[in-house]
């Protein structure tokens, strides 16, 4: 179980859904009793866990996930409170306590699990459901992934609607009518025939003695008046005065700040420190090494960072120095390797692509690569650890704070009961705030002292020791039949991860082989915002415009008509075509391009505008189009499509992360450059509310930037990219 | 000691002078709003006025700061009746995300809008580009910006006519 990717988690978190989900929402047995000392005060009524009506008819929903920016405070209080026919303008959230006797996602946990049995197996998943509704929730704003449609869309749908049925029920019982002739809305409940209303403050201490049904009716997306408006996100006016508290800014009392530096080599070790190189350095409390990384305690942060960088330490590489280009000529090794014995991995076979090859009256053949990247979160990777009284307290921002329970105890030995995570707000995640490396130091480094210690990574070490998206070749060979059709496609990349289906094309090519070799590396890998399909889509949206340009045909007439049976991306392919003004004449210099992927249920086609300045390409304009089946909050789906566009373009133009002799080159802005105000495009996005399966947001954004870019540069310049990024490429583009 | 004047009110901090003035205002100050990111002057994460000029205070050393006014997110808005108006063009556009930047982001909005209420997107651009957000709120720090330009020279027009 333990060795599990998070997605596998997810995963099994579906496919039981039916039984977990409706557990989550509604249990047996008086829940709410048992947390409403945490969570509600005495003339607060509470529903279950998630839920409580004040007596000035507030509703609260009581949330127990983290805010990354994706608005899930208040995504969730929308479903939740959609379903109740609350007054929004009186609903509120809470984060379920973090500073009780049980961790706020302690209490999740303990609840899911709740009086059923069950099977220990099933207990990670049960922590990756959770796990889910923090770092997804971005999607659940906009629609809901495909597991957040368990958090959200059934757990707090269902607590609202059930919550609902009781107060009908209560004021059926104190009006002495049939449920059937009440009316609920805005938070109040009518009998039109004798003009009588009551309030839900008014119905609620009743209600809530009552039990809760087990499976109230949902909404059908008609009946919504929340879901699929845009009411302003509940976390952003503490994100403009400074006083929304992030993983760094916890204060304790007594508390001292730790610096880290880590063996720059990837598995390296620590091979001595002078610590009388520091003994006159004031401030300085403690120098605790971890074995592969050595931590300077100090009064206060950067009395830590001078003392540490004037530490004199000694790290040993461990045989570990492997180079960027031994890296990539491993991958091309091994490639070839599995290639001439026909022995790579299958991913996906229909037809019989090498004959269709073959037959083909014309084939293209391309290979790409893509480098490693960092995620590079604004908020460096950073931990407050209190180590007391046999437990040990954790203040992180992290994506799992279940995980990161449970991992932090097995590093320090502790029981994970005893480990307890208050999560807040995260200044980025992206994926890198799922690995706990840095929780499990701050906990080694509180455990050697009596009392809490702040670590904090330098951008450095952040840049340095992150967990990285992976460096990749994907090679491809395509048939075409004498009229241009596409008869044949071939793929074969090394290193595959998760979503397993990210290699896929949603085109009718009848005969695909597409395969990959596994080429292991030492440099850590992690998930990447969208995670596989940050590199498939740039791979087989360059291949199709190269088909098509082989074939002589437009390049987005020419997917159109590889989507003549998928008429959902088709759909989406055609909206960002013609509100791009596809066709029409582009100054001199400019180039469009287009892409369309789909990743976690949700399908974005990209056009996007470049220019050709000097050299250097300028991305002016990207049309959006996007299909998440229903967007919950239309403008948090448009902020996570502008924010998944502005990452996939920073590693599309600038990222990479090299490997010279087993330790990562860059370290800071000036050598991991991001994008910047001056080079954000101007941005249009497009919606489709098909009513298909709800989607994810956060991720499907990123994906199709980076071809729809170098679709553009071939279009402008005729120039094919091949390799990110696409600046380091620039010297080509000025001989053109 | 130095002493140091954070929102007008003043502070005695017994720090190393080469202390830069982030630390100070984030550990010894308690103001927390001010953010960490690079150490470098390269991502703005930092900025605070001083004598209300947009400075990166993770390369400013604290002595530098004696004997200056230095403002943070948090006196943003002081003097003023509620939110400043960058800070409510903010919440009128939705621009935060994970919100780690947008202290920075502001200080430097403000600080452009205060010696140039009718910024172009040249001008923006110029301004801005010093302060990264990973998020990619820029479209929105961008129309943020405008319309915040917009409520301060209606205000200004306002105090025109009254005067």
């Amino acid at each position: 179980m333990a060795r599990l990717h998070r997605r596998a988690f997810i995963r099994m978190g579906i496919a039981t859904s039916g039984v977990l989900v409706f557990g989550a929402a509604i249990r047996r047995g008086d829940r709410a009793a048992s947390v409403k000392s945490l969570v509600a005060t005495d003339n607060e009524s509470l529903f279950d866990a998630w839920l409580k009506i004040s007596p000035d008819n507030t509703v609260t929903a009581i949330i127990p996930h983290a805010e990354m920016g994706q608005g899930v405070h208040t995504s969730l209080a929308m479903m939740l409170a959609d379903e109740l026919d609350a007054d929004w303008a009186s609903v509120t959230m809470q984060e379920a306590p973090a500073h009780s006797e049980y961790a706020n996602y302690a209490l999740a946990r303990g609840y899911t699990l709740g009086d059923t049995d069950f099977p220990a197996w099933l207990v990670d998943s049960v922590n990756g459901f959770y796990f889910q509704a923090t770092r997804i929730a971005g999607i659940q704003i906009t629609g809901g992934s495909l597991s957040v449609r368990s958090t959200g869309q059934i757990a707090m749908r269902t607590i609202g609607a059930a919550a609902r049925c009781v107060l009908l029920q209560a004021a059926a019982d104190q009006m002495q009518v049939p449920v059937g002739e009440l009316v609920a809305t805005d938070s109040v409940i009518t009998h039109p025939a004798t003009a009588r209303t009551a309030t839900y403050a008014e119905l609620a201490p009743a209600a809530a003695t009552m039990n809760l049904p087990d499976k109230p009716t949902l909404k059908d997306s008609a009946a919504f008046r929340i879901m699929g408006t845009s009411p302003p996100r509940i976390d952003v006016p503490a994100k403009i005065d400074g006083s929304a508290k992030f993983g760094i800014d916890a204060v304790l009392p007594n508390m001292k700040y730790a610096a880290i530096r880590a063996a720059p080599v990837f598995g390296g070790k620590v091979l001595s420190v002078d610590e009388s190189s520091i003994q006159d350095m004031p401030g300085v409390r403690k120098v605790i090494s971890l074995g592969n990384a050595v931590a300077v305690v100090a009064d206060g942060y950067w009395q830590a960072r001078q003392a540490l960088l004037q530490l004199k330490i000694e790290f040993g590489d461990d045989g570990n120095g492997c180079d960027q280009s031994g890296i990539f000529e491993k991958f091309a090794r091994d490639m070839d390797r599995t290639a001439s014995t026909n022995s790579e991995k299958v991913d996906f076979l229909s037809g019989n692509a090498s004959r269709a090859l073959t037959r083909a009256e014309t084939t293209v053949t391309a290979e790409y690569r893509v480098p490693f990247l960092a995620h590079a979160t604004m908020e460096p990777m950073n931990c407050t650890a209190w180590v007391h009284d046999g437990k040990c307290e954790l203040w992180l921002g992290c994506q799992d704070p279940l995980r990161f329970a449970r991992k932090t105890a097995r590093a320090i030995g502790f029981d994970s009961d005893d480990v307890i995570v208050h999560n807040q707000y995260l200044g980025g995640g992206f994926g890198r705030r799922w690995q706990s490396d840095f929780a499990e130091q701050a906990a080694h480094i509180a455990a050697q002292v009596h009392y809490p210690v702040k670590l904090i990574w330098s951008r450095e070490e952040d840049t340095q020791h992150d967990h990285y998206r992976q460096a990749c070749i994907s090679r491809f060979q395509g048939g075409l039949d004498g009229d241009g059709n596409a008869t044949a496609w071939q793929n074969h990349y090394v290193n595959k991860h998760e979503p397993k289906r990210a290699t896929r094309i949603p085109y009718a090519i009848e005969n695909q082989r597409i395969v990959h070799t596994v080429s292991k590396t030492q440099v850590p890998w992690g998930i990447w915002r969208s995670v596989d399909h940050s590199l498939h889509a740039f791979f087989t949206e360059s291949f199709i415009d190269e088909m098509a340009e082989a074939a002589g045909r437009d390049s987005y007439e020419y997917r159109r008509n590889l989507l003549a049976d998928a008429p959902r991306f088709q759909a989406v392919l055609d909206l960002a075509a013609r509100k791009a003004g596809w066709g029409s004449q582009m100054p001199k210099n400019f180039g469009r391009g287009i892409s369309i992927h789909q990743s976690f249920g949700t399908i974005v086609s990209q056009v996007a505008e470049v220019e050709i300045r000097d050299g250097d390409p300028r991305v002016h304009r990207v049309v959006c189009a996007v299909d998440a089946g229903f967007a919950i909050h239309p403008d948090g789906l448009i902020a996570q499509m502008e924010s998944g566009i502005a990452y996939g373009l920073t590693a599309a133009l600038h990222g990479e992360i090299s490997i010279r002799g087993g330790a990562v080159e860059q370290s800071n802005f000036h050598d991991y450059p991001m994008l910047r105000m001056n080079e954000a495009p101007t941005i249009e996005t497009h919606i489709i509310n098909s009513g298909k399966s709800l989607g994810g947001a956060g991720e499907p954004g990123t994906p199709p930037i980076a071809p729809a870019v170098t679709n553009a540069i071939f279009n402008a310049t005729g120039i094919r990219i091949r390799e990110l990024p696409i600046l380091k490429q620039s010297l080509s583009l000025r001989r053109a | 000691m130095l002493q140091l004047n954070i929102n007008g009110a003043l502070y005695d901090i017994d720090v190393d002078p080469a202390t830069p003035l982030l630390w100070v205002i984030r550990d010894y100050a308690g103001l927390t709003g001010t953010k960490y990111g690079c150490g470098m002057a390269l991502c703005g994460a930092c900025t605070v006025h001083l004598d209300g000029a947009p400075i990166r205070s993770c390369v400013t050393p604290a002595a530098a700061a004696v004997g200056h006014s230095i403002t943070t997110i948090e006196g943003i808005n002081q003097g003023l009746d509620g939110l400043h108006p960058v800070q409510q063009a903010w919440i009128d556009e939705q621009v935060p995300q994970c919100g780690y930047c947008q202290s920075g982001q502001i200080m430097s909005a403000v600080a452009l809008l205060e010696r140039n209420s009718t910024p172009t997107d040249v001008d923006i651009d110029t301004a801005m580009s010093g302060n990264i957000c990973r998020c990619g709120t820029y479209p929105r720090i961008r129309k943020g910006i405008k319309r915040a330009a917009m409520a301060i020279n209606a205000l200004a027009e306002d105090a025109v006519t009254d005067g």
